[in-house]
């Protein structure tokens, strides 16, 4: 069924900066997942890491259309999302690397860093619970009537849990600003969509609480900011939510452990070498002459710089120190009213 | 023969209530089904159908009558063509039919016998308001609608959520007068979908909001439970600091009355096991007052444990703007012979016991905890290092309990003072029982308790 707003304003076009802007994020998440890889291979990233390599047009596209004070929630699959609020790669690296120059002080790791200013709130490690919680900040913009969108990002795998339908049923009730991003990157771990849910069409699991909803090709930054801007024009108007479907794909595994045997090589090669957002953004300036090819090697260039140093720093950065391991448990009282 | 009509039980913990109306008059015929009376619970005003067909020939209880015990006959129906005694007989009581209930009532409704039903506790020494303050009897339920109500006066950010808290004016009536006063922009009737509106509540406290989360009780608050451990306590410490969850999880904790074991459970020990969280579970209508005003204001998450049996009781409360620290114990009465550390409805069972326990010339100090984490041993050591010996009671399950971290406590930093082993009163370790006999046995007792510190006195 076509749910999509076909009332909303369309999108002007990207101006030549704006599409070399896409570019240069995309490839600072790319160039990042890629170091971040490199480095746990090395040991000097530990636990689990889930990296979003393939995705980086789903994160960029959307939060090209935020405003500043829009608030980001997503999954444990959050380093794009992180860089691409504005986050310092360098506190994002030391956070992975566990060291006291990370966004949590080392003691979030991967899974879960935040940042007020940036207005992300997680990163969170339990499938699913991001989703009331990006909920509750638009629960919070309208109750101070600020404008604010809140934008929860979340994976097919996660669109089964139960939590997020007692979500939606509450943000279709109190018309909460809200956008509902489902991140459908076709398997959940190692459970392909049609092994794992009734019925694939997960724009439509609104339906049954008045949620309009749209597939978008998240392959396309283009696409995606589109699609972005007629679902934050809709919430920002105060229609209530809205989804986006973006259909994408990781090519790494689940996360850094994951051998990933439930799909072929050939398949994974397919994608990358038809479908890569990045390569497809590339064909589209070099083919309208937003920047020529020296200019896009200069922009993969000064990236590798900034990578290299944010690798660097993670790994200079001091451990915490002992006396982090009891802090942050509480928050300290206000002094007596 | 004439039936008569009895004071109805209208939920599970009602002991007695008020004849609010009468709609139907002396002379009236009456068929089963129709509503005779108003009758005013400590929750709602309940409509009263009649069972049985008849006319109604007396009218027992005067409307406007306060405090009618469950069971007490209300009226006389008369059945169809039976005679009309002569109006100057009174009607006694049918003795050939006793209300099969009436004798098991009492018991089953005053738990562990405690339910004196009139008066308020004794005033022990307050340390937490001014010595001179005016006092007023209330109940529990009243002081923690105060204390919600002069939250919301006192900062626009505070808003309380949850199933039936606006319109219905709160499953035990917590939250009356609220939507009136505060409008349905701060007082939101939620779906019943606890997981959900909790995490809802945890994503606003993110951005900055002070919600009152209330679990209609907390055996549902297991649907949340995610969301309160993992994302409302955890999230601060993972963020390095940076994100703070000021939330309070409030609604009704433990045993009520024949609700059986899906509905009866004390989750103190549950949540005091987690780091990042304030837990509180008062006794008092002053504490319980004091206290939810300072888990309001705290920027961390308090999960706030009430007790429904205890919401209708009356203590004496402060009449003036008085808050209650987190974290403080009270020692409730002075004793030397042995500590009994308590919280909460366990503190009606330890109050009951010390009474018991002076009739046979045994002194024993009362600790109401009030608050389980932070919990402030440091009183409860040195009420032992004066007494020596220390009885916990909790109406919780035995294994890993409140009990069991308190004589941990006591072996590790009090082990020289110690003149007994610490016994430890609990539930005992089943799931609640629904027959009445059952569940008084699962529940811990005031004579438990009594034995027990009889026991550590070797007496």
């Amino acid at each position: 069924m076509a749910q999509l707003d076909t009332e909303a304003p369309s999108i002007a076009v990207p101006s030549p900066d704006e599409l070399l802007g896409f570019y240069r994020a995309m490839l600072l998440i790319r160039r990042f997942e890629e170091k971040a890889g490199q480095l746990y291979g090395m040991g000097v990233i530990g636990g689990f890491c889930h990296l979003y390599i393939g995705q980086e047009a789903v994160v960029i596209g959307l939060q090209s259309q935020c405003e500043p004070g829009d608030q980001v929630t997503t999954s444990y699959r959050d380093h794009g999302h992180m860089l691409a609020c504005g986050m310092d790669p360098k506190g994002v690296m030391a956070e992975l690397t566990g060291r006291i120059g990370g966004y949590s002080k080392g003691k979030g790791g991967s899974m879960h860093m935040f940042s007020r200013e940036k207005s992300f709130y997680g990163g969170h490690g339990i499938v699913g619970a991001q989703v009331p919680i990006g909920a509750g900040l638009a629960f919070a913009n309208n109750y101070r009537g600020d404008g604010r969108v809140s934008l929860v990002y979340f994976g097919e795998g996660a669109a089964n849990q139960g939590q997020v339908y007692e979500t939606f049923n509450m943000a279709a009730l109190w018309q909460l600003p809200v956008v509902f991003v489902i991140e459908n990157n076709q398997y959940a771990m190692g459970t392909a969509q049609a092994r794992s849910t009734s019925t694939p069409a997960l724009y439509t699991r609104g339906e049954a609480f008045g949620i309009p909803g749209e597939e978008v090709d998240g392959m396309d930054v283009l696409a995606v900011r589109a699609a972005g801007a007629r679902a934050l024009a809709r919430c920002r108007s105060g229609a209530g939510p809205y989804i986006l479907e973006v259909m994408t794909y990781r090519y790494r595994g689940h996360s850094m452990s994951d051998p990933a045997k439930y799909r072929t090589r050939e398949e994974v090669s397919r994608m990358r070498e038809t479908r890569d957002p990045i390569e497809g953004l590339r064909k589209t300036i070099l083919a309208q002459g937003a920047a020529d090819e020296e200019a896009l090697k200069a922009i993969d260039k000064d990236i590798r710089a900034e990578i290299n140093t944010a690798a660097a720093f993670a790994q200079e950065s001091p451990l915490p120190p002992v006396e982090e391991l009891m802090s942050d448990i509480l928050m300290p009282l206000d002094p007596a009213p | 023969m004439s039936i008569q009509i009895l004071m109805p039980a209208l939920s599970p913990t009602m002991e007695e209530g008020k004849l609010a109306k009468w709609l139907v008059a002396e002379g009236d015929a009456v068929t089963a089904g129709d509503i005779i009376a108003e009758i005013e619970t400590d929750k709602a005003t309940m409509e009263v159908e009649a069972v049985d067909e008849g006319r109604l020939h007396q009218l027992l209880v005067a409307e406007g009558t306060e405090a009618v015990k469950v069971n007490t006959p209300i009226a006389v129906l008369l059945e169809e063509g039976e005679p009309v005694p002569p109006p100057s007989s009174p009607l006694a009581p049918a003795p050939s039919q006793p209300p099969a209930s009436a004798t098991a009532a009492p018991e089953a409704a005053g738990v562990g016998g405690w339910a004196d039903g009139s008066g308020a506790a004794a005033s022990p020494p307050a340390p937490d308001w001014p010595a001179d303050a005016t006092m007023a009897e209330q109940t529990v339920r009243t002081a923690l609608r105060d204390a919600m109500a002069e939250e919301m006066r006192r900062d626009g950010d505070v808003f309380v959520m949850g199933e039936e808290v606006a319109e219905y004016q709160g499953a035990y009536k917590i939250t009356e007068g609220l939507l009136e006063e505060f409008s349905a922009r701060r007082v939101i009737d939620t779906p019943i979908t606890e997981h959900g509106f909790a995490g809802i509540g945890v994503g606003a406290a993110f951005a900055g909001l002070k919600p009152i989360v209330e679990f209609m009780t907390f055996n549902f608050a297991m649907q949340a439970i995610d969301q309160i451990v993992n994302s409302a306590a955890k999230t601060l410490y993972m963020s390095g600091g940076q994100m703070g969850c000021p939330i309070v999880f409030r609604g009704p904790n433990g045993a009520a009355a024949r609700v059986a074991a899906q509905h009866s459970q004390d989750y103190a020990a549950w949540y005091a096991h987690i780091p990042g969280l304030k837990v509180v579970m008062p006794f008092s209508a002053a504490d319980a007052k004091g206290l939810l005003k300072s888990a309001i204001r705290d920027p961390n998450p308090v999960i706030f444990l009430e007790n429904e049996i205890l919401y209708g009781r009356m203590f004496e409360v402060p009449q003036i703007d008085y808050s209650v620290p987190i974290g403080k114990a009270r020692i409730w009465r002075e004793g030397t012979d042995v500590t009994l550390v308590s919280f909460g409805i366990g503190m009606a069972h330890t109050i009951e016991a010390a009474d018991k326990l002076a009739e046979e010339g045994i002194s024993a100090e009362i600790v109401d905890l009030r608050s389980l984490r932070p919990m402030d041993t440091a009183t409860v050591i040195r009420s032992v290092q004066k007494t020596n010996r220390c009885v916990t009671v909790e109406e919780g399950f035995p294994v890993c309990s409140i009990g069991s971290q308190i004589a941990a406590v006591l072996m590790q930093e009090a082990f020289d003072w110690l003149d007994a082993p610490v016994i430890t009163c609990t539930g005992k370790d089943v799931p609640m029982p629904y027959a009445a006999n059952l569940e008084r046995l699962a529940l811990v007792t005031a004579d438990e308790v009594a034995a027990a510190a009889k026991s550590v006195c070797y007496r």
